[in-house]
């Protein structure tokens, strides 16, 4: 059942529904940010247009400041600012930033605990032809094992504004990744979102599949579909990766005794590591994970990658049987 | 003419030779730590906490004060005896230096420190940091100065170039940084591991204006951070000739002195010959 305090959209599954990038979500809710506070300033790596933060330039050109193609640098200058009381969001594909100057983020922006918003854009397999070099899938692994650091996947371009809202009234150091394709929006302004806890978006009782980032709609695909077949799924979406809504997992795994976990990147180190941390500690429970299986990605339609690598309503559908499976 | 009175030059090498021994006493009793590059830039870091910069040890957080960024961490040692004597904390406190529970962490720990601008130790990151908060201070309309002190083998570091082009865009007038050329890395001399000359010419080239200074000469130290005033159109790099190990002969320009502490014995040699001044007085401790 549809958790209808969660406000998504009407038609939920049907044919209609618009397709947008999560990171325009981003530029819009900079924009907005930037509108409420003037301390908020914007830096990127020679990607302006991509991650969106061109919407932030154009609207406060005083405020924003191009680095060039130097992400470690721009993560420095960050947390100098940041520490002199600016607001800095900093922009670059996610295998730049974090990927490049993670030593950076750990000691100029964490270790310092420099108030600076990290946007990784283009993350996961469905960045599609440009090839495994740009498809960030290591992300989240490297961000969410810093202290203090708080990581977020949002779902779709409004989960993603308001994301990108929340976290410039959050005081300290966040990273929020995006993706580059077109993805479903089903979610609504009502849609509450609150940095930390998870939506509850259906509940069910057979399975709980926990997940992050656009392919949380698959999974509320594959969980309609799978109750045709009788089996009762609950979907969770766990945008905060870090600060982890422990509760929200726990709840759901003493309900349900069996997760799957829905992530586009690397089973190993992710959302779903994260998950798995929780539960052995807690309630152990068999869990399966989608994600990708411990290897590089290729060029490819995001559609082709996501189905080749069982990160697809399939794919899903797929996990919660062999779950099921293991919890008799 | 000079921006700094000869009594007043005279104070500060009194007060350098007073740090230094400080600096081997607190790196004796922490048993590990770095020597040479310390020592070696005691006396430009003096000379800025003593003359050039404003601050308040009874208010860190002063919103007008300069502000400095060391980005070569591991000379801690040298930056905690000279804010000890600036006044953040009492000198006792050196002993601390490197024990569990300590303020004085082995690299320097902002959150830690009250008065420390900046975590480091990480080579090659400081530059950017400083450039930040000058950027900040200038979009707030402040008319404070912003300092980064910098080593030698961290040119080595792409960051710190990206750095170097980024200040020279945005005209960062308000910056000025300052170059610990002691000619010692790890591994042996920089020009050994990895040629770095000229970083004058490289620094000119890269947009910035350049002055040298024998980095162990009160007076021209502080007439050269403040001729940097006086530039407008670009950000500053003072490239100041240190000797690593300055003060103490067995440690002077030897790069196998980077990385570790006196024991006993090269403590009391070392204290002699601070306290003589090489020699050149009786020490009345004997
Ligand atoms: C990014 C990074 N790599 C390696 C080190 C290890 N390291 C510490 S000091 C140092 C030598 C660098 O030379 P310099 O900064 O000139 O130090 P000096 O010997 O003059 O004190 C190195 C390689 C480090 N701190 N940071
Ligand atoms: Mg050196």
């Amino acid at each position: 059942m549809i958790n209808e305090k969660m406000h998504l959209v009407e038609d939920l599954f049907g044919e209609g529904l618009k397709a947008v990038p999560t990171r325009n979500g981003f530029g819009e809710g900079l924009v907005n940010a930037g509108k409420k506070n003037k301390n908020v300033v914007a830096l990127c790596a020679d990607l302006t247009d991509s991650t969106r933060i061109s919407y932030f330039q154009k609207e406060f050109p005083a405020r924003y400041f191009e680095v060039g193609v130097a992400e470690q640098n721009m993560a420095g200058i960050a947390a100098g600012m940041a520490v002199a009381g600016k607001v800095p969001f900093i922009s670059s594909y996610g295998v730049f930033s974090p990927g490049r100057n993670w030593d950076q983020i750990r000691v100029s922006i964490c270790y310092n605990n420099a108030n600076v918003k990290i946007a990784g854009a283009h993350t996961g397999i469905s960045v599609g032809p440009d090839g495994a070099t740009h498809q960030a899938l290591e992300d989240m692994a490297i961000t969410r094992c810093l202290p203090g650091l708080v990581v977020i996947a949002p779902c779709d371009s409004i989960e993603t504004k308001k994301a990108t809202e929340a976290v410039a009234e959050h005081k300290g150091p966040v990273y929020m990744r995006f993706a580059r394709e077109n993805d479903t929006v089903f979610t609504t302004e009502e849609t509450p979102f609150e940095i930390g806890k998870a939506n509850l978006l259906k509940d069910g009782s057979d399975v709980a599949v926990v997940a992050c980032g656009p392919l949380v709609y698959k999974a509320l695909v594959a969980a309609k579909e799978l109750e045709k077949d009788g089996i009762s799924v609950a979907v969770l979406n766990n945008h905060t990766i870090s600060p982890m809504d422990k509760n929200a997992v726990l709840d759901l795994a003493k309900k349900t005794n069996a997760v799957v976990t829905v992530e586009e990147h690397q089973i190993n180190g992710g959302m779903g590591s994260a998950v798995a941390e929780i539960l052995s500690r807690n309630y152990p429970v068999p869990v399966e994970m989608v994600g990708m299986q411990n290897s590089f990605g290729e060029s490819g339609e995001p559609k082709e990658l996501l189905e080749k690598y069982g990160m697809s309503v399939d794919g899903i559908k797929m996990a919660v049987k062999k779950v099921l499976e293991r919890k008799k | 003419m000079s921006s700094i009175h000869d009594d007043k030059i005279k104070k500060i090498e009194e007060k350098a030779n007073e740090i230094r021994q400080d600096l081997i006493k607190s790196l004796l009793e922490a048993k590990s730590g770095h020597s040479a590059g310390p020592l070696g830039f005691i006396d430009v870091l003096s000379t800025l906490y003593f003359h050039v910069l404003k601050y308040d040890p009874k208010n860190p957080n002063w919103e007008d004060r300069d502000k400095l960024f060391v980005s070569h961490g591991h000379i801690a040692p040298a930056i905690y005896a000279v804010m000890a004597h600036a006044g953040y904390f009492p000198v006792e406190e050196l002993m601390t230096l490197r024990k569990l529970g300590s303020r004085l962490q082995g690299h320097p720990h902002r959150e830690s420190l009250p008065g420390l601008e900046s975590s480091s130790g990480p080579l090659g990151q400081g530059l950017s940091q400083a450039i930040g908060a000058a950027l900040a201070a200038k979009l707030d309309g402040k008319r404070n100065r912003i300092y980064a002190c910098l080593s030698d083998g961290e040119h080595d570091e792409g960051q710190t170039w990206e750095a170097a082009l980024f200040a020279a865009k945005y005209k960062l007038n308000n910056l000025t940084a300052i170059l610990d050329r002691n000619n010692i890395q790890i591994d042996g001399y920089t020009e050994d591991v990895m040629p770095l000359d000229s970083l004058a010419l490289k620094y000119e080239s890269f947009g910035w204006h350049v002055l040298e200074v024998d980095g162990h000469n009160i007076g021209d130290i502080a007439d050269a951070c403040e001729f940097a005033k006086s530039v407008y159109e670009k950000p500053v790099m003072i490239i100041a000739h240190t000797i690593p190990g300055k003060g103490v002969d067995f440690m002077e320009f030897k790069f196998e002195w980077h990385g570790k502490p006196p024991n006993k014995e090269e403590a009391k040699a070392s204290l002699d010959q601070l306290r003589t001044l090489g020699g050149k007085i009786k020490s009345e401790h004997e």
